[in-house]
């Protein structure tokens, strides 16, 4: 028991160093994992039911009764993707691929821009491990990590020592964080907070990079040319320099490219990688998932053997154009987390839930299936925030199946 | 932080005297300075007062350790992100390349450590807060982002 090591898939740091008391094969303590991840792997409070219409079903209907509504729809979608392993991803493009389907996950409204510059190399990154040994300027831009990722600082940015880092933080890391409002993480980075107004994240990726090109650094709001400089000089002087990309910035800018030229400009005079702070677990996993498959990372459309992809594919701009006929949503709770007036779409199509716990969405879902819960219940692999695949192996046995598996046989009924 | 007037809310009002205090008034004062411990007041182990017991436990972090050295945690506002057990110099002394680098402790001789996502103390008099040579240390202080421990 001693030593066991775990993985946490509370969120994508996926910390690999969790311990785990089980009593009567449940979690009943899980130790070195944030709240957070606590909450996670630790049983739902309340678990998805297997249902179909109000009615309780067996497992064995239910999934019959999914694959009859994907068989029938003219143009289904499938959504969600963050909080599946792997290989449920895959066997979900599958399901895809087969039944025609547009197919997108929560990276359209997250990270996705970002992941998908560093796929096609345009953007440089490192690996968490790299940022715990050796960074030793740190950037939380529009990121508050202490509430959305909360060991990031702790397990490898900022506070732990490193092979090149071995005096401490105080002494060897500088954290700046750049917000557009003091958070928690604001308060730990101190003096080196840099408050910007809403929407001026462009002008100040720009402002740097003027200034790390010796021109005099301007902005429209309340930063003198001299606090810019200052900072843009504390990048300059970079061993090895991390900017952490929070959705913050990536909301506030409409292109990516304002951060791909200060990320260059940077790599022209200092040494300098970007880490996306993908917020599921295994976001990141869909996106290169899909990207393998496609080329693309999120906002798909099979047909037959073409892809279609484009703005148009994303699950948003579906349900407000009322382009699709029935969804699929695995590991994901749109209804909470979409704008009002584009989830009650949702209430007018036939909807598929596969998730370990009741959400409002599965509620509201035609079919509501229940899966184990991955990094608790089932094993798999996922991919980190920076990239990384990690695997996981489950904590406790459960008679729940993992979501890969009823991904497969909903494949087999189609 | 919670103040005497809500610990007294949550204690039986009757100034039975038993936990040796004039007040129950009292009682709550000294429960805030950590001066006796939710448990020496017996009416409160009777089952109608279960809730209430429940509560100042959650309240008042368990004494013992905690209260000799003057360390508090406020438990309900720790998120359990593991800034404090990695920054604390004794932690990284004494676990280097567990604790120390962000990882599990692998020791038993670490201050802080989380547990069930909240901070959890042992070791307490090692704080360099405390002893001979002791040094204002504020390392698990400044690193926590929702001000969760505190010296009294
Ligand atoms: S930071 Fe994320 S992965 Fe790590 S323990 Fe917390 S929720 Fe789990
Ligand atoms: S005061 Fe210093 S030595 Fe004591 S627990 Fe906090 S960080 Fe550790
Ligand atoms: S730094 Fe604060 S919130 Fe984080 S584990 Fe320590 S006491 Fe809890």
């Amino acid at each position: 028991m001693e030593n066991e090591y775990y993985v946490c898939t509370g969120c994508g740091l996926l910390c690999d160093d969790i311990e785990v008391e089980l009593v009567d094969g449940k979690v009943s303590k899980v130790n070195n994992a944030c709240l957070k991840g606590v909450a996670r792997l630790k049983e739902c409070e309340r678990p998805a039911e297997c249902r179909i219409d109000d009615a309780p079903a067996s497992l064995e209907d239910a999934i019959i009764e999914a694959a009859r509504i994907l068989k029938e729809a003219d143009s289904p979608v499938i959504f969600g993707m963050g909080n599946s392993t792997s290989q449920a991803q895959k066997n979900a493009i599958e399901v895809a691929k087969k039944t025609d389907a547009y197919f997108d996950d929560t990276s359209s409204f997250c990270q996705g821009p970002v992941v998908e510059a560093i796929l096609e190399n345009k953007i440089r990154t490192c690996t968490l491990d790299e940022v715990r040994d050796k960074a030793d300027i740190i950037v939380y831009w529009g990121a508050d990590p202490s509430n959305s990722h909360p060991r990031h600082l702790s397990k490898y940015t900022y506070f732990p020592r490193g092979k090149e880092r071995q005096r401490g933080w105080e002494e060897d890391r500088t954290a700046i964080c750049i917000d557009v409002r003091k958070s928690d993480t604001a308060t730990i980075c101190g003096d080196k907070f840099y408050q910007i107004p809403p929407q001026a994240d462009e002008e100040l990726l720009n402002a740097i990079a003027n200034g790390l090109s010796g021109k005099v650094p301007k902005v429209s709001f309340g930063m003198g040319p001299k606090k810019i400089l200052e900072l843009a000089n504390m990048l300059k002087k970079a061993e090895f320099g991390v900017i952490c990309v929070g959705l913050g910035l990536v909301y506030s800018l409409e292109e990516i490219e304002p951060l791909v030229r200060l990320m260059d400009k940077l790599n022209e005079v200092s040494n300098f990688h970007l880490i996306p702070m993908v917020g599921q677990y295994n976001m990141r996993g869909s996106n290169h998932n899909l990207y393998e498959e496609t080329g693309y990372i999120n906002r798909v459309k099979f047909t037959g053997n073409d892809v279609e992809h484009g703005a148009h594919c994303s699950v948003v701009e579906l349900l407000r154009t009322r382009t699709v006929d029935a969804a699929l949503i695995i590991g994901s709770d749109p209804m909470s987390s979409l704008p009002g007036s584009i989830a009650k779409e949702l209430l007018d199509i036939p909807v598929i839930t596969i998730d370990p716990c009741n959400t409002l969405t599965s509620r509201k879902a035609k079919v509501s299936i229940p899966t184990a819960t991955a990094g608790s219940e089932c094993g798999g692999t996922a991919v980190r925030m920076d990239g990384v695949e990690v695997e996981f192996k489950a904590m406790t046995e459960t008679d729940r199946m993992c979501d890969a598996e009823i991904l497969e046989r909903i494949m087999g009924e189609l | 932080m919670t103040n005497a007037l809500e610990i007294y809310q949550l204690l039986p009002k009757t100034n039975c005297k038993q936990c040796g205090k004039a007040t129950c008034m009292a009682f709550a004062a000294a429960l805030l300075s950590r001066g006796v411990v939710v448990d020496d007041c017996p009416p409160l182990k009777e089952d109608k007062f279960k809730e209430n017991y429940e509560k100042l436990s959650e309240i008042i972090t368990p004494a013992g350790e905690a209260s000799e050295s003057g360390m508090i945690v406020h438990t309900e506002k720790c998120i359990g992100c593991g800034n404090c057990v990695v920054a604390c110099p004794v932690n990284v002394a004494e676990d280097p390349y567990g604790a120390g680098s962000g990882k599990a402790p692998t020791s038993d001789n670490v201050i802080l450590r989380v547990e069930d996502g909240v901070v959890r103390l042992s070791n307490v008099s090692q704080c360099r807060r405390f002893g001979k040579n002791k040094i204002l240390c504020n390392g698990c202080i400044v690193t926590c982002p929702t001000k969760a421990i505190e010296f009294v």
